[in-house]
This record gives structure tokens, sequence and C-alpha cells, in this order.
């Protein structure tokens, strides 16, 4: 930004004066040309999401045309209402907000402790655990899936809540995450506390777990992300529709008859992406942060 | 636990701490009881911030997964499942009929041309995107990168729902789109020839924005005085790319390979809710065929495949390593 500065400088003779508009222009704005092509991508990328969003709004009429509209003639919020009515949108809704927060509270508590342990305390059979752990990083969800949902049965778990939240709360990537975050702070913070007589626990629990704020984030908005979008479990494991989630009350709407009725299924869909899309603007960049710091150590 | 702790707690430490803290004694050797007050107080303070994970992780992962295997080597076709024991042990029956059937060596097929073509697309999509925002454009930055980002947070059954519309025949967009341009656009996910590609297409959209945004913090660590040390010794901006940025990306590059990689072996949730498999099997993938035998209670022979994708799983990610890691 300091670059700014050079467009203030006294006219220079007119050679000279092509040659710094230019460099002044490659300094604000890097290559001009390329803007044309990223653009281009941008429409491609965010296209059916414009698609989405125009079609909750239509009504039957535009729903029907061929070819289609794109902007709808009467925007109407009709879509919104019958979905509402018809699907119990509500209650799937907070489902959805417990489940996810649940899952993502769990995740933020158990993943941090282990990942300190494994990363600033010396213990016996620590590889052990760390090669336990992240060996199983690899294992597709298919391999656990069907074990999980017999156990989950077996404990009588499928009617509630709880069995779409207590096979989640504890996953080995947020170990992963944590313990590299962790392993970059200084010994010294730990060494110095322990001279000052400060007890393990709270070593942990007063010094380390306010300094890993960032990485806290960054996992707290996977999993939470993960969560709210996590379609296959909850549509095999809820028994009832007081159980369902956003998701699997859309997957479900969507296979139905209604199919082309669109207009609904887009208004869904719209309800669905909302809260995840405003989490990830409020926290992008700390989110982009948060992997910088712990994705590539 | 805390019972636990207490044992080997009162003074058993403080007494030793004085006599046996030479250094000639390694403490790894010595019994639990006889250890230094520092260690033993780390030891349990590590096993109590480990045991509520390690209780959840043993119930909820383990335990499937040694279950899993055990499952596929059995015959549970007949076996009440409420009572795991009473299964017979069939060896690798399973496997062997996972390879006998021509609708798994099938799906196994639409996987590898997933991988082996959605894979290089995602990673060159995602670092052509991320040099561009990092190196070639100053403004709207953010714009694009949450543009290209939103994708990745989208549920996939709004995708499905939307892409669905989009690629409907008749009122779909897409086919609109084409038409404007003299195009008969065909009916792309009831088309055998098409339904696959769309799928592959369908998953670089969605996920070259992960692949993005690691490429991006790699940019960002490349030390800018390198950079200009190359520009003067006249390196042109396609070679400064690589053999500057290019070697130091190696470690973004490999993460992101490995783990979409990973994601692209269970290629399941596209399938699922837009085609189920269909139409004739053409999109059928190895996770997709699991999830109908276990639909069809056949638990065993969707264990078995489990276990086989894990093994291919195993295998590209130890090929990726071997390609990708830093030579030095």
């Amino acid at each position: 930004m300091p670059m700014n500065t050079l467009s203030t400088l006294p006219t220079a003779p007119s050679g000279a004066d092509q040659a710094l508009r230019r460099r002044h222009i490659r300094q604000t704005w890097g290559h001009p040309w390329l803007y044309i092509p990223l653009a281009g991508a941008l429409l491609l990328m965010i296209a059916p999401f414009l698609w989405m969003l125009s079609g909750s709004f239509k009504p039957e009429a535009d729903i029907r045309a061929v070819p289609p509209v794109l902007i709808p003639t009467a925007p109407t919020t009709a879509n919104f209402h019958e979905l509402f009515s018809r699907l119990d949108f509500t209650s799937m809704f907070a489902n959805s907000v417990t489940v996810a927060l649940a899952v993502t509270a769990g995740n933020l508590i158990f993943c941090s402790m282990l990942g300190y342990a494994l990363a600033k305390l010396e213990f016996r059979g620590q590889r052990a655990v760390f090669t336990l752990v992240i060996g199983t990083l690899m294992i597709p969800g298919l391999v656990t899936f069907v074990p999980l949902y017999v156990l989950v049965a077996n404990m009588n778990l499928t009617g509630s809540l709880l069995g779409l939240i207590l096979p989640f709360l504890a996953t080995p990537f947020g170990v992963f995450l944590m313990r590299q975050f962790i392993s970059s702070l200084p010994d010294e913070l730990i060494d110095a506390a322990r001279v000052d007589g400060c007890s393990e626990l709270a070593i942990f629990w007063k010094i380390i777990l306010p300094l890993t704020k960032p990485a806290l984030a960054t996992l707290g908005i996977i999993t939470f992300l993960g969560s709210w979008n996590n379609f296959l479990w909850p549509l095999v494991v809820a028994q009832n529709e007081s159980q369902y989630t956003l998701p699997v009350g859309l997957a479900l709407a969507s296979s139905g008859q209604d199919f082309t009725r669109y207009g609904i299924l887009l208004a869904g869909s719209v309800v669905v992406l909302l809260p995840v899309t405003i989490v990830f603007l409020l926290f992008q960049r700390q989110f982009v942060a948060g992997i910088a710091t712990t994705g590539l150590k | 636990m805390t019972s636990m702790s207490t044992k080997t707690l009162p003074g058993q430490g403080d007494a030793h701490e004085s006599s046996t803290a030479g250094p000639q004694q390694s403490a790894g050797r010595r019994p639990f009881a006889l250890r230094s007050t520092a260690r033993g107080r780390q030891t349990r303070a590590a096993w109590t911030l480990a045991a509520p994970f390690l209780a959840l992780f043993l119930a909820f992962m383990l335990l499937p997964v040694v279950w899993s295997l055990l499952m596929s080597l059995t015959d549970t076709q007949s076996a009440d499942l409420r009572t795991p024991l009473n299964v017979s042990f069939t060896g690798f029956d399973n496997y062997v009929r996972l390879f006998q059937d021509e609708q798994f060596v099938h799906a196994l097929r639409n996987t590898a041309v997933f991988v082996v073509v959605g894979l290089p697309l995602t990673l060159a999509a995602g670092l052509a995107a991320a040099v561009a925002l990092d190196r070639g454009i100053r403004r709207f930055r953010a714009v694009f990168r949450v543009g290209f980002y939103l994708p990745v947070i989208t549920s996939i059954v709004a995708i499905a729902v939307v892409w669905k519309t989009l690629l409907e025949p008749r009122t779909g967009l897409v086919n609109t789109v084409l038409g404007w341009f003299g195009i008969d656009g065909p009916a792309w996910l009831a088309d055998t020839r098409f339904a696959l590609p769309v799928m592959i297409l369908m998953a670089v959209w969605r996920n070259l924005g992960t692949v993005m945004i690691i490429m991006l913090a790699g940019l960002q660590s490349v030390p800018q005085s390198l950079m200009e040390a190359a520009e003067l010794d006249g390196a042109g901006a396609w070679q400064r790319f690589w053999q500057v940025t290019f070697p130091l990306l190696r470690p973004a590059l490999l993460l992101t390979a490995v783990t979409t990689g990973i994601g692209y072996l269970q290629f399941f949730d596209e399938p699922f809710v837009m085609t189920q498999g269909g139409p004739l099997d053409s999109t059928l993938s190895a996770t997709m065929y699991a999830y109908q035998q276990f639909g069809n209670g056949n638990y065993d022979v969707a264990s078995a495949a489990g276990y086989v994708i894990f093994v291919l799983i195993v295998a590209l990610t130890v090929l990726q390593f071997r390609i990708l890691r830093d030579k030095d």
C-alpha cells in the first residue's frame, strides 16, 4: 500500500511517465488481464449458488418455464413458507444446531487435551498412542460404519440425538491439528510455570489453552461445518422425524415425488447453506491463518 | 482414574527423589513408583488428559475397526448381529467373492477413473487459483477467495439439488446455455457416457477451494527475498515458479494430494444423492457398492469392500509420499 505514494510524485517526462504509470498499475492491481479469466472462473464457481438463490424466490410459473427464467419475474417467498409448513424445518434446524455445537465442543475439549499431552508431556506409551490415533486417519469411514451402526443400535441410541453426537465427539484429525499447533509453542513457558509450582493440569488449562485460540478456531470451524453437512450417518441412524437434521430432511424431501416442485427444494438448500456461509464469512481470515500455521508443518 | 493415581501418590515419589535422581540411572528403566516426582506427575497428567479422548476413541473407532475386520472374515449372512460372537469364520471367502463380482470390479474401475482424472484436475485447478490470487492480482482477493471456497462449505444435499436442476435436460440452465451456442445438450445424469464425467467435474468444482486455501498458505511461506534474487538473476516468471516456488510448495502439495486422494477413493456422496450409482452402474463407486451391500444386510461383504478401499488408500498414500516427498 505505501506504493500509492507513487501517484503523488511530480510528473516526469512523458516516456518515463508511461513506464511509471505501468509500474503503478502493476503495483496496485497486479496483472490486469488476469482479472478476466479469474472473473469467468468465479462466475462458474458461484453460478449454482445464484441459480439456487434465484430459484428459491421463483413463482410456480417461472419454475416450469422453458427456457428457464434467470431472474424471477415476480419474486415470492411462497417457497419458504411452504417449506416450513410442510416439513418440520424448525425442529430440523434445531437438531442440526444441537448436534453441530455438541460435536464441536467435544472435539475442542478432548482433542486439545490429548494434543497437549502428545506435544509437550513425556509419558510412557506416548509414541504408541500417537501412532494409533494418527494411523486411523487413513481408515475410510465406511470401514467403521457397519459396526458403529450395530454398536449404536445395541446401546439403544438410535432413537435419540445422542446417537448422532457420540461417535463424532473425538476425532483423530483434531488431535493431529492441535498437536501440531501446540508443538510450536515454546517449552520455556511450561518450564517456567512448573518452577512457579503450577500443577500440570493448571498449566494446560491456564497457560496453553488460551494460546491455542487460533488452532481452536480452525478446528471449531472445520468440525462445525463437517457436522452441519454430515449426511449419511444421520440418514441411517435417525429413526424418526424428531431426529432429522436439515440435510436428511432435505434429501428425503427431494427424493419424494415433489421433485418437480424444485422451488421448495432450492429454498431448503438456501436454508441449509445460509448459517455455514455466515460462519465462514465471519471467521474466514482466522480460518485461513489457522490452516497456514497448523496444516503445513 | 483418580483412585489409580492416588495409589501411587502418597510420599513415594518425594522419598525417592533425593536418593535416585542421579544422572547415571536412566529414567525410563525404573519401575513406575520409583520415578522422580516430576516425571510421575507428568505421566499422570498426560494420561488424565488423554483418558476422555481414548475412551471415546476405543469405543467408536478402534472397536468398530477391529470388529469390521472380523466381520469381513466371517459369514454374517445367517448370524444375528446382536450376538456378534455367534458367527463362523470363513477366511478370505468374502474377498474372493468380491473380486469375482463383476459389479464390484466395475465399481473399482469407476473409482480408479475418478481418482486418476479427478485428483490431478483438482490439484491443478486449486494450484492455478492460488497462484493467480497470490501473485497475479492485488485487488478483490477476498472476493475471489470466498467465491472459490464457497462450494467447499456447502452441504452435499444442497449441491445435489442445485446441480440436478441445473442439469435437467429440458428446463436446466446448462443445456439452455449450450443452446445459445447451437449445441443440443445431452441428458447428462441419465446418460451412461456423461454421468461419471459430470460427477468428476462436480467434485473438482467442490474441492478445488480446499486445495487453493492450503496452497495460498504455502505460497505465503515462500520468502520474498528468494523471488527477488531469482528475478535479479534474470529468471522469467515461468522459471521462477518452477525453480523457486514449486519446490517450496511440495509439503502443501503432498498434504492436499493425500487428503483429496483419500476423499476421492471414498467417492460416495455425489452418486448417492444424485444417481444412486446409475444409470447402469456408470457412477457406481466402490464405497457406493459397499453401502448397497450394507443395505442388503450383507455386512460381511460390505466390511470386506471397506477393507479393500482401505488397502487402496494406503497404497495411494505411500505412492504419493514416494513421488512428492522432499528429495533431500
